[in-house]
């Protein structure tokens, strides 16, 4: 059962060839059997699941449910919930249950979705190996010696275990597209703005964008019909209908224009990941499509400015996190500075306190004009080359990260190094675009990503070009050595 | 550009996040790292460029001014670490 897609489950669920309660009672067995080697949930939630499950069969045998009614999945930590812990995986949060759900939450539970738990991640989404999670490190199913990329780590290591059929994730430079590279899965990052921010634990708020893990392009775009929504509660959130996005995975690739960055194939990519990405452009000019070649040429600065600009929205963001409201207080504070100072550094990790000081620094007094202010600007430039690109071709593609996935402490020591994991998913953060990352190959018996660019609110192409990838080759099918 | 102790002690307090002097250097040394390779950015002609803060290049939207929530004080302060008679409690900042 737990080899069945998401688009199987729907049809399965309907058909009646087995209950909500019997998928969601098997996923959470296979949990309680297996999550002990991976460590991807941090909240497993069975006796809620049940719940949702016996309410969705109900809902189901009336006939009249909504598409996804009865499909469990998991939700990345960083989604508030209602009467479940929402850690963000931080010491900070450890004791946090929110009063409110987040807005994509809701739509699953309006959808009669069932959540089988919270999945782990790096500390408020700040790293790229799942190696910040207070609640200890995320193991890649595929190389138990090996990091599941980050920040959305649990959310890959649960879907690529068969621990849950799918999972939802955020991406604020890469935590989506290269956990799913890293995991051999499907990743989606909408278009900023698509799916809405509200209770999705703020990291870079003119960054982060919610979305999904999933095994195939099908199943990315069942689950986004249900996630993304215009929501007045979030004031970035873009008034613009939401198609179905199933509705287009079939259509034909003859005559698309693939744009092929040469920026992107560059030093330090690992030959052997080009390799698999130049063969899997030979299938989509195999499938009709014409590849052209062009040049983002602001790309390596699309680090630097992250590294600006996502500190300085971090430093901001997290400076709610006082110990007075909600969340770690420490013992017995002797005056106000006391309890700030020693709640923040007992609660945050190593990572987000290196992030919220470059970030105070980026802000402060004689500083601003010469990082944050110059980092904006550089990002205008870097959001016009994608514009510019979008006047020839309909989607660009490339690697989503250097190499396959890396060891534990290969690059924990070295922030720069780990930075660096995200030098092909940064940019599309930063100018705001959706971005897909879906398996094309094997580099040393470990899954390699690849990724693409759509232009703003291509969602539906940008499924449909993977889709058809996806038709023609078995990448996505491939499973990891020991899941069954 | 590199930080030494000092900036670190300075940029600590504006985070409201203590930094022990055992670990001061290396903080520092991390910081510098990070601030070596946003340095790049200095380099790059932007005259003329304008800063973006949205990628769509959005305003803030604008509702009529009507309530619209309810009052949930109890609700949110059933997390509060220290809460008495609807207030939340800290260490006594008013001889």
């Amino acid at each position: 059962m737990h080899q069945l897609t998401i688009a199987e489950l729907v049809k399965g669920l309907r058909n009646k060839d087995f209950s909500s309660v019997e998928v969601t009672q098997h996923y959470l067995d296979r949990i309680d059997r297996l999550d002990k080697v991976y460590n991807s949930y941090i909240t497993p939630t069975p006796a809620l699941a049940l719940a949702q499950a016996a309410a969705a069969d109900k809902r189901l045998a009336t006939g009249n449910a909504p598409a996804l009614c009865g499909v469990p999945i998991a939700h990345k930590d960083i989604f508030c919930t209602i009467g479940v812990r929402t850690s963000c995986a931080s010491k900070m949060l450890d004791n946090f249950i929110a009063p409110y759900n987040a807005t994509i939450v809701d739509n699953y539970l309006d959808s009669g979705v069932v959540m089988l738990g919270k999945t782990n991640m790096d500390e408020f989404a700040m790293g790229s190996s799942n190696e910040t999670s207070y609640y200890g490190p995320v193991k890649n199913p595929w190389a138990t010696d090996c990091v599941p990329g980050g920040s959305s780590g649990g959310s890959a290591a649960a879907v690529a275990a068969h621990l849950a059929p799918a999972a939802t994730a955020s991406d604020t430079g890469g935590s989506i597209r290269q956990p799913a590279a890293h995991c051999g899965l499907t990743g989606i990052k909408p278009t900023y703005g698509r799916v809405s921010r509200w209770g999705m634990i703020a990291f870079a708020s003119s960054l982060d964008q919610a979305g999904i893990l999933s095994r195939t392009a099908e199943d990315a775009a069942i689950l986004l019909n249900d996630m993304a929504s215009y929501d007045t509660k979030d004031s970035t959130s873009v008034e613009r209908d939401v198609p179905d996005y199933t509705a287009t995975l079939n259509d034909s690739l003859k005559g698309l224009r693939i744009g092929v960055p040469k920026e992107y194939f560059g030093e330090g990519l690992n030959p052997q990941t080009a390799a698999h990405v130049e063969a899997a452009i030979k299938v989509y000019e195999s499938l009709g499509a014409t590849v052209h070649s062009i040049s983002l040429p602001h790309t390596n600065l699309s680090v630097p400015a992250y590294y600006v600009i996502a500190p300085a929205e971090c430093s901001a963001n997290l400076s709610r996190l006082d110990g007075v409201r909600y969340g770690h207080r420490c013992e017995n504070p002797k005056d106000l500075n006391d309890l700030y100072m020693r709640s923040r550094s007992e609660g945050f990790g190593d990572e987000v306190k290196r992030r919220i000081l470059v970030g105070a620094y980026a802000l402060s007094a004689g500083y601003y004009d010469a990082y944050y202010s110059k980092a904006q600007k550089v990002r205008r430039l870097i959001k016009q080359d994608f514009v510019d690109a979008f006047q020839n071709v309909d989607v660009i593609i490339g690697p989503t990260s250097p190499s396959p996935a890396f060891k534990f402490g290969a690059k924990s020591k070295d922030p720069v190094s780990m930075y660096l994991e995200d030098i092909y998913t940064i940019a599309t953060n930063l100018a705001g675009l959706p971005g897909l990352s879906i398996p094309c190959g094997l580099v040393d018996s470990k899954p390699v990503g690849l990724q693409l660019i759509g232009n703003f609110f291509a969602e539906a192409q940008l499924l449909n070009v993977a889709h058809q990838f996806q038709q023609a080759t078995n990448f996505h099918q491939q499973t990891a050595p020991g899941i069954e | 550009m590199a930080v030494d102790r000092s900036d670190i002690a300075k940029l600590a307090n504006l985070a409201r996040i203590a930094i022990s002097d055992d670990a001061a250097d290396v903080v520092a040394n991390r910081i510098s790292t990070v601030l070596a390779l946003v340095d790049q950015l200095q380099a790059v002609n932007t005259d003329g460029v304008l800063p973006m803060a949205h990628p769509l290049d959005a305003v803030q939207r604008l509702r009529a001014d009507v309530v619209t929530e309810p009052n949930q004080r109890e609700l949110f302060q059933s997390i509060a670490p220290a809460v008495q008679d609807g207030l939340y409690l800290v260490p006594q900042v008013i001889d």
